[in-house]
């Protein structure tokens, strides 16, 4: 199994390569629209602004390529911003678009509680998850972010609360998305990576 | 369902060993920072921060160097800082391996420091650190160590620092650091009530109750330590088991 990253020049890709590495993954970098064309697994970390991913997948024309390779049937994992992509728009950059792949928006957590959301929390299991199989309904996992789906649909399997709920993980068909950093999610973490992989090969 | 509170041990180094002084002064070498971040990592710590205390130009290179062999241990997020004056600075210490980046001095000196990071990183990137002193009945803003006085209000600057985009307050209380007689919790909850974003308090732990009290009476989100848990003094799994006990919130490793 060999994982393309999609690298927009922000955050911190690094860890995600070496999560994947300690799993027995290969996993390279990708940029061009051709990589993201012959992808067997795709990966799209985001961690910074939604308004900043959003035009670095325009402005490297990798949308298109991107969106053919999810209808293609190519498994996609999008971790934080990569899941928030997901959806229509997002109150951090309402004048973009985003990938459209799930209807609803993303929104900014109510100033009720402190923000960012960042720590460990839990989920709530919705309906059965194929990323969760085999982790404890109890596991912890690290978020770190200010927005999140919360007009989510029958694509979340689980959600977790701060403020308000909104969908910790998505499901369906070959697309996937997290909104917490399973890189930095310790064991959990790890497992629902090699979910992924396995969901993958 | 909610945000466990979390316990952070701290490696204060000087390049390239952990260090460790009472009041800022007096360093001694405490170990290896690549192997005790493993050890936290296997422990049960929630992330890890490591310094530069030391830092000068001409020992970055050193220090990068750390925080890569560092990042490589980790499982959970990690925080580095210690000289970042500069965008640049931050950069090369994000493409390092670290998660979070966090500013002192550099940014009492130049606030605008704290927007420009947060543009290019996020706000849940940037750690605003502030080592704040009791002074004729206010805390004030300490920098360089904890050696000079910024003549800065430690509240007001916290929600400048915040508004300026900052998505979380380090906060070390001078008095108490390295004195293991407690957390300094009139002053975290000061500045934890007075701001949007989570708080770690940092400076004077030493036993469990400690911990209790800060997340309690302190109104923390995180707790950082240093030299109790390098010497063993406190150990991660046993604070955490203590804490749960008493119903606060906390990850147990498994």
């Amino acid at each position: 199994m060999n994982v393309t990253l999609i690298d927009y020049g922000a955050g911190n890709v690094t860890s995600v390569e070496r999560a994947l590495e300690r799993l027995g993954a290969a996993s390279q970098r990708s940029t061009s629209p051709a990589c993201l064309a012959k992808a067997e697994a795709l990966l799209l970390p985001g961690v910074g602004h939604y308004g900043a991913l959003i035009r670095a997948l325009d402005e490297r024309a990798l949308r298109a390529p991107l969106l053919a390779a999810i209808q293609r049937g190519v498994p996609f994992l999008g971790v934080c911003l990569g899941l928030q992509a997901l959806y229509e728009t997002s109150e951090e950059a309402p004048e973009l678009r985003g990938l459209k792949l799930f209807s609803g928006s993303v929104r900014s957590l109510p100033a009720t509680v402190k923000l960012p959301h960042m720590g460990w929390n839990r989920l709530k299991l919705a309906r059965p998850s194929r990323l969760l199989m085999g982790i404890s309904a109890d596991a912890y996992f690290y978020f770190a972010h200010s927005f999140a789906a919360t007009t989510m649909n029958g694509e979340a399997v689980a959600l977790c609360r701060h403020g308000a709920e909104f969908a910790a993980v998505v499901e369906e068909k070959n697309i996937y998305g997290v909104q917490f950093h399973p890189e930095k999610s310790g064991g959990p973490g790890a497992q629902l990576l090699g979910n992924f992989l396995r969901l993958a090969a | 369902m909610s945000l466990a509170h979390r316990i952070i041990p701290c490696l204060d180094t000087d390049g390239k060993r952990v260090v460790k002084g009472v009041n800022f002064v007096g360093l001694r070498d405490a170990g290896d920072p690549v192997a005790l971040a493993a050890r936290y990592n296997a422990e049960g710590a929630d992330e890890l921060v490591v310094l530069d205390i030391a830092a000068s130009r001409d020992r970055s290179p050193t220090f990068l160097e750390t925080i890569r062999r560092v990042a490589a241990e980790l499982a959970i997020p990690l925080t580095a800082g210690g000289g970042i004056r500069s965008l640049d600075d931050a950069r090369s210490v994000v493409r390092a391996g670290a998660d979070k980046v966090t500013v002192n001095t550099a940014a009492v000196a130049r606030p605008e420091l704290i927007a420009e990071l947060s543009r290019e990183f996020g706000a849940q990137a940037v750690v605003l650190a502030i080592d704040a002193k009791r002074v004729n009945g206010r805390w004030e803003v300490m920098v360089r160590g904890g050696r000079d006085s910024a003549n800065r209000d430690a509240l007001a600057w916290a929600q400048q620092g915040v508004e300026l985009g900052a998505g979380e307050i380090l906060l070390t209380s001078v008095d108490r650091d390295g004195t293991q007689i407690g957390f300094d919790t009139l002053l975290t909850a000061a500045i934890s009530r007075a701001v949007s974003v989570p708080v770690i308090a940092s400076g004077g732990a030493k036993l469990p109750e400690h911990f209790a009290e800060i997340f309690s009476e302190g109104a923390a989100d995180a707790a950082l330590a240093a030299s109790i848990f390098h010497d063993n003094v406190q150990s991660i799994r046993d604070l955490k088991q203590y804490l749960a006990a008493r119903n606060i919130e906390v990850r147990l490793p498994c």
